[in-house]
């Protein structure tokens, strides 16, 4: 039982690293750029949504708070790519790496200049309830987490594969210039593929402040769903769930099971193992480039 | 404009261009062996912190800027370069002399060791891996307490070379010679690397991996070899930086070094060696510029001078994203612009350096 509730608590953390590597595969799948700052989007999210709820700021009802929240994180994702990153269309990978890493930096000093550095949680109706199946208890924050986690997951799937701007936004990575050719808004579907994560992102951030607190520089959790993307296969989303539940279960057993000071290596222990015997995930979309 | 006649094939890649540059570059050379003299201590530990960033941005500049592999993790070779220096005095008792140079090749050998498995990774993957390595590396120097002193840190001994002390704060002078002299021969051989075939297949490599093979550049080969020289520069660097700071634990490499390293080397000029030094002038000019900036505003604002945690990353972040934005090549790349602009005038066009924009396309198949 006790393992049961382990593994279950596990999930809950991992789902949430899996929905910002989720945030991360979206862009990826669609633009071919990384945004290191995912960490930074959940975060600035979570405070967003917590602004607007709780008590000492806002104090709006936390079913009106959350919409907004995740609208504004979706507005927010929209401008920064059509301000900032539409003007670095053509530049290299790298380049885009290194402007999310700096973008980090002023998210992280903005949220701390608006909201303080010192922790705090979100006043959401699931947080500290339980749930009893049988003889589990089960937080409702963590029950909560894995359905929506779940939910959202499957739905973004089929939006990648279904729907008319999903299969778009494949093209629009696929092949930038023969997507222009055969009519496809590129600039406009990066935009909204930015915006697309910035609401997953606040999903990950309004779910994690309800689980525990947040504080400004919690936006470094980001690596972990790094790990998480990576080996699920960087591009598959149901790959990011999966690497999220496993870096996520990996490491409640490890600081139960193997030493302390070696447990919180076990992660990214991981990620380098599965970087070098199968550099392209468990799920693996990548086939050998041809000259 | 100079125009230089080639009269032999070296001169395509002799140290300078012609005689004048020489001339610059010696004056320079002087007036940085003079700076003890004629400035104060606060100025001389700047001017020391500052040439040991730019010897660690060196290091990082092989691999980024010559190479094009992405690393987010060279605080790690900091820390092993910094860590075997101190630990080889220590425990075996071995002279500076020989300690030093130690250092940087088991930081090149760590190196090369690390870029083994991670040739086959590029771009964003070598980027996460790297990032993977540094945050371990804080966790191994914590675990390997015994030889690092885990949480408690080590101190730096008192260097002692053919019996003369050189000690960061007893005799700066010192300290800054050796630091400028360590740096000076780096930036020689660094230059003596790029005109050489190695220096040349870095920069086929990081230009195009596919003609870099067709050429016949073992390309796995090549970005190991600048992993290897990269970290064993870096390790220096990091050699020096523990005896510059005198104590360290886990906590001085962290992974915002890391970081703060590549962003450096992005603003100074990614590509020259220039842009080292120049993004390490910003890298550590800042700090003590915003202190000042923010006494001066407390007084005219009758507030004391209110710390503002984070404000130092985020302005640097600020000046960086402006950077990428508006000039992609740099401090260096906007200088190199500005004198053509004379050098040409009026013959200066605004496309002269504009870079053909490539379009994406995608490695995967769904």
């Amino acid at each position: 039982m006790d393992i049961l509730q382990l593994l279950i608590s596990g999930i809950a953390n991992g789902c949430v690293y899996g929905l910002i590597a989720l945030g991360f595969v979206i862009i990826y799948k669609a633009t071919e750029a990384v945004n290191f700052a995912q960490g930074d989007f959940m975060m600035l999210g979570a405070f967003v949504a917590l602004g607007l709820t709780n008590d000492q700021f806002m104090n709006l009802p936390f079913w009106i708070s959350v919409p907004a929240a995740i609208a504004i994180m979706g507005v927010f994702g929209y401008l920064f790519d059509m301000t900032i990153l539409r003007r670095m269309f053509g530049q290299s990978q790298v380049a885009v790496i290194i402007l999310t890493i700096a973008l980090g930096f002023v998210l992280r000093f903005m949220a701390g200049f608006i909201w303080g550095h010192e922790p705090i949680s979100l006043q959401s109706p699931i947080a500290g309830k339980d749930v009893r199946f049988g003889g589990l208890v089960l937080g409702l924050d963590e029950v909560s987490v894995i359905i929506v986690t779940v939910i959202l997951t499957f739905g973004i799937f089929l939006f990648f594969s279904k729907s008319k701007l999903g299969v778009g936004m494949q093209a629009a990575s696929q092949n930038q210039l023969a997507a222009y050719y055969m009519g496809i808004p590129v600039k406009r579907i990066h935009s909204l593929t930015w915006a697309l994560s910035g609401m997953v992102a606040a999903v990950a951030g309004i779910l994690f402040a309800s689980k525990g607190s947040i504080e400004p520089a919690i936006g470094f959790i980001g690596i972990k769903a790094f790990a998480a993307a990576v080996i699920g296969g960087f591009g598959s989303l149901p790959g990011a769930l999966l690497g999220g539940i496993i870096i996520g279960v990996i490491e409640p057993f490890a600081s139960r099971f193997v030493a302390a000071g070696y447990s919180q290596v076990a992660p990214y222990l991981l990620l380098i193992l599965i970087l070098i015997f199968r550099p392209h995930g468990i799920l693996s979309q990548v086939h050998q480039k041809k000259v | 404009m100079r125009t230089v006649f080639k009269t032999s094939y070296d001169a395509d890649i002799n140290y300078f261009k012609h005689g004048h540059q020489a001339f610059w570059y010696l004056l320079l050379l002087v007036f940085m062996i003079a700076i003890p003299f004629i400035t104060d201590l606060f100025i001389l530990g700047e001017m020391t912190n500052l040439l040991i960033w730019s010897l660690a941005g060196m290091g990082l500049m092989v691999l980024v800027g010559h190479t094009g592999q992405a690393s987010l993790g060279h605080a790690a070779f900091l820390a092993v370069g910094c860590y075997a220096n101190t630990l080889l005095q220590e425990r075996l008792g071995l002279p500076f002399i020989i300690s030093f140079p130690a250092a940087g090749v088991i930081a090149g050998l760590s190196g090369v060791l690390i870029a083994i498995p991670t040739t086959k990774l590029h771009g964003v993957y070598l980027a996460i891996c790297t990032l993977a390595i540094s945050i371990l590396m804080e966790d191994i120097i914590i675990l390997g307490e015994p030889l690092t002193g885990g949480v408690t840190g080590l101190a730096a001994p008192t260097i002692v070379i053919f019996g003369l002390e050189i000690d960061r704060y007893l005799t700066p002078d010192r300290f800054y010679w050796l630091v400028l002299f360590v740096t000076v021969i780096t930036v020689l051989g660094y230059r003596n690397l790029l005109r050489s075939p190695l220096g040349r297949s870095f920069a086929a490599v990081r230009d195009s991996e596919v003609s870099a093979q067709a050429m016949g550049v073992n390309v796995a080969r090549t970005k190991a070899v600048s992993f290897g020289i990269s970290t064993a520069i870096t390790g220096l660097a990091g050699a020096l930086m523990g005896q510059f700071a005198g104590f360290y634990n886990n906590e001085t490499f962290t992974i915002i070094i890391s970081i703060q390293l590549l962003l450096m080397i992005v603003v100074g000029g990614l590509g020259t060696i220039h842009g080292a030094f120049l993004g390490a002038i910003v890298v550590t000019l800042l700090p003590p510029f915003l202190a000042i900036m923010r006494d001066l505003t407390g007084e005219l604002f009758g507030a004391g001078s209110v710390a503002i945690p984070g404000l130092e990353t985020a302005i640097f972040g600020g000046i960086l994203i402006l950077f990428i934005l508006f000039e992609p090549m740099g401090i260096y790349g906007r200088w190199f612009k500005i004198r053509t602009y004379f050098e040409l005038f009026p013959f200066y066009r605004r496309d002269m350096f504009r870079r053909q924009k490539s379009y994406l396309k995608t490695e995967r198949m769904r």
